[in-house]
């Protein structure tokens, strides 16, 4: 090797470690407010552009996937992944990211549990298409149908295929860390990316892998500072048919279903501060494994019924259990989706 | 969590054919009464069906609903709870929190799709082994004439091994293909929104 070669050498290598490390944030099937909550960190969104050379953000700046597949793997420092795995075209991008970054995170309930669009796996993909194009309200004179292929006289194109079922990001790619929350609080944010220009600038620890960041490690009931005493309901109800919930008490124990017993803490228990239940877009508690029966447990323990019948009277309060047990985690939990879901995947 | 690796190898693998379909049965028995029905039918030499997988638990109120989701997802077919008749709880009344997550659990997997069948609640104090028996071969044949379950998620290594073409026509709704050619509107679906 020439001296002037290897002082090139030594000057790219010197201009590599002063580069500032890649960030890229990617949207999936997501709403945006994500995306918003991030911004939502105000000025310190400066400081992270300060940190980090931001390489991929599309609901926020130019960003071309050609560009992140013309980088070598491992390139991108941090990726967050917003949104849930429900095309093909998704799980490419996730999957593409994965191999780019050393760093992936499931950011949001979507990413990590399935959140709202989970709930279409209560559904199976052909009862999904036909409530978008085909029910007796929808304007649609030519029956048209969603076609992944299309033979245009230039040839063919391909459109992202919808999946039969929606996937979390660790049910398509290996995740480094779990930022939950829908949408994550702002402060938590801050607080997750601080600690992870830390770790990058050897000032703080690297969390574990399978680390949750920004969230605590108990339930909202924690946070929540309403007062509970003896928990014991004979009734169910539902927000609209009570004009004036007692302002003191835990929601729970004056009968509305609140998810906080299930739900991990980190969101300062906003909702039952103002008199609205949890509904446990933070996701699971630490330890466990599946949200729904963690909730069903918590409130079947809180029943005052001891006889089939009365106990039956007692649950009918909650009318959509899949939903209330569900709502965020359904596509994260044990059973994932519904029968109907899993029989459109075409081997059963 | 990851998915990438295969989760748990499924119970009742090849258990997809009606004539010889068994069903894999889990039963969680309580320490004080149910366990001891099945034990004192086992000494008594009374036969009940194999299909059932016993698992002791202190209690029946110590039945974590995630048991009977894990059951599900890992290839069970059914799952039974047994415990101690009303008010005759070792630990007072445990066994009516068991109840109620029975009935509430009931309802849920009903709403996922799955048969309230599949989740059975037995009383059986320590004397009744004959009867713990006779409803374990009366659960196993309800079982057996719902077929199997094969919840597949346990299974699952990667959905994208999937074969989405033949996924599409297993919906029914598109004879032919996604691929509706170029002005695409699939005749089949005009029929349908006709009608």
């Amino acid at each position: 090797m020439s001296p002037t070669a290897r002082s090139n050498g030594a000057a790219k290598a010197a201009a590599k470690s002063r580069a500032k490390p890649k960030l890229a944030i990617f949207g999936a099937a997501s709403c945006g407010g994500c995306d918003v909550a991030i911004v939502n960190i105000h000025e310190h969104i400066l400081e992270v552009a300060a940190a980090f050379d931001i390489v991929l953000w599309p609901t926020i700046m130019d960003g071309k996937y050609a560009d992140i597949e013309a980088m070598a793997d491992g390139e991108i420092t941090v990726t967050l992944v917003n949104g849930s795995m429900r095309t093909d075209e998704t799980v490419h991008l996730a999957r593409l990211l994965r191999r780019k970054s050393k760093f992936m995170v499931a950011f949001g309930s979507c990413a990590s549990e399935g959140c709202i669009p989970g709930l279409a796996n209560l559904s199976s993909r052909k009862e999904i298409i036909d409530t978008a194009f085909s029910t007796v309200s929808t304007d649609n004179p030519d029956g048209i149908r969603p076609i992944w292929e299309y033979q245009a006289p230039e040839g063919v194109l391909h459109l992202p295929e919808f999946e039969p079922m929606l996937r979390t990001l660790d049910q398509v790619v290996d995740v480094d860390y779990t930022i939950p929350g829908c949408p994550p609080e702002s402060k938590q944010i801050w607080a997750a990316l601080q600690a992870v220009v830390a770790a990058l600038n050897g000032t703080g620890p690297l969390p574990p892998k399978g680390s949750i960041l920004g969230a605590g490690e108990s339930t909202v009931c924690d946070e929540c500072a309403r007062k509970r005493d003896v928990k014991k309901i004979d009734r169910f109800v539902r927000i609209q048919q009570v004009a004036q919930f007692d302002p003191e008490i835990c929601l729970l124990e004056q009968g509305l279903p609140c998810n906080g017993p299930a739900t991990r803490d980190g969101c300062g228990a906003l909702c039952p501060a103002v008199g609205a239940p949890c509904i446990g877009c933070y996701g699971a508690a630490e330890g466990v494994v599946d949200y729904g029966a963690r909730l069903i447990s918590a409130y079947a323990s809180i029943v005052e019924a001891t006889k089939p019948e009365e106990i039956d009277r007692v649950l009918d309060g909650i009318v959509d259990p899949a939903g209330q047990f569900y709502r965020f985690s359904l596509a994260g939990s044990l059973l994932r989706s519904s029968r109907a879901a899993w029989n459109s995947d075409g081997e059963k | 969590m990851s998915a990438q690796a295969p989760v748990a190898p499924a119970l009742a693998q090849g258990a997809a054919s009606a004539a010889t379909f068994e069903p894999v049965i889990i039963g969680f028995t309580c320490n004080w009464c149910s366990y001891r029905a099945a034990d004192l039918a086992g000494t008594a030499r009374t036969k009940y069906p194999p299909n059932v997988r016993l698992i002791r638990l202190m209690c029946s109120g110590r039945l974590d609903p995630t048991f009977v989701l894990k059951a599900y997802a890992e290839g069970a077919d059914a799952v039974l709870v047994t415990g101690c008749h009303p008010g005759e709880c070792h630990y007072i009344e445990q066994n009516y929190k068991a109840l109620r997550r029975f009935q509430l659990l009931q309802r849920t997997i009903e709403a996922l799709g799955i048969e309230p069948a599949r989740l059975q609640l037995v009383w059986a104090s320590a004397a009744e082994g004959v009867r713990l028996a006779s409803e374990i071969a009366r659960v196993t044949e309800e079982v057996r004439a719902l077929g199997p379950l094969n919840w597949p998620a346990g299974n699952i290594v990667d959905i994208d091994s999937v074969n989405l073409d033949a996924a599409w026509e297993a919906t029914g709704g598109d004879a032919g293909g996604p691929p509706a050619m170029p002005d695409g509107v699939d005749p089949e679906h005009e029929a349908e929104v006709a009608q």
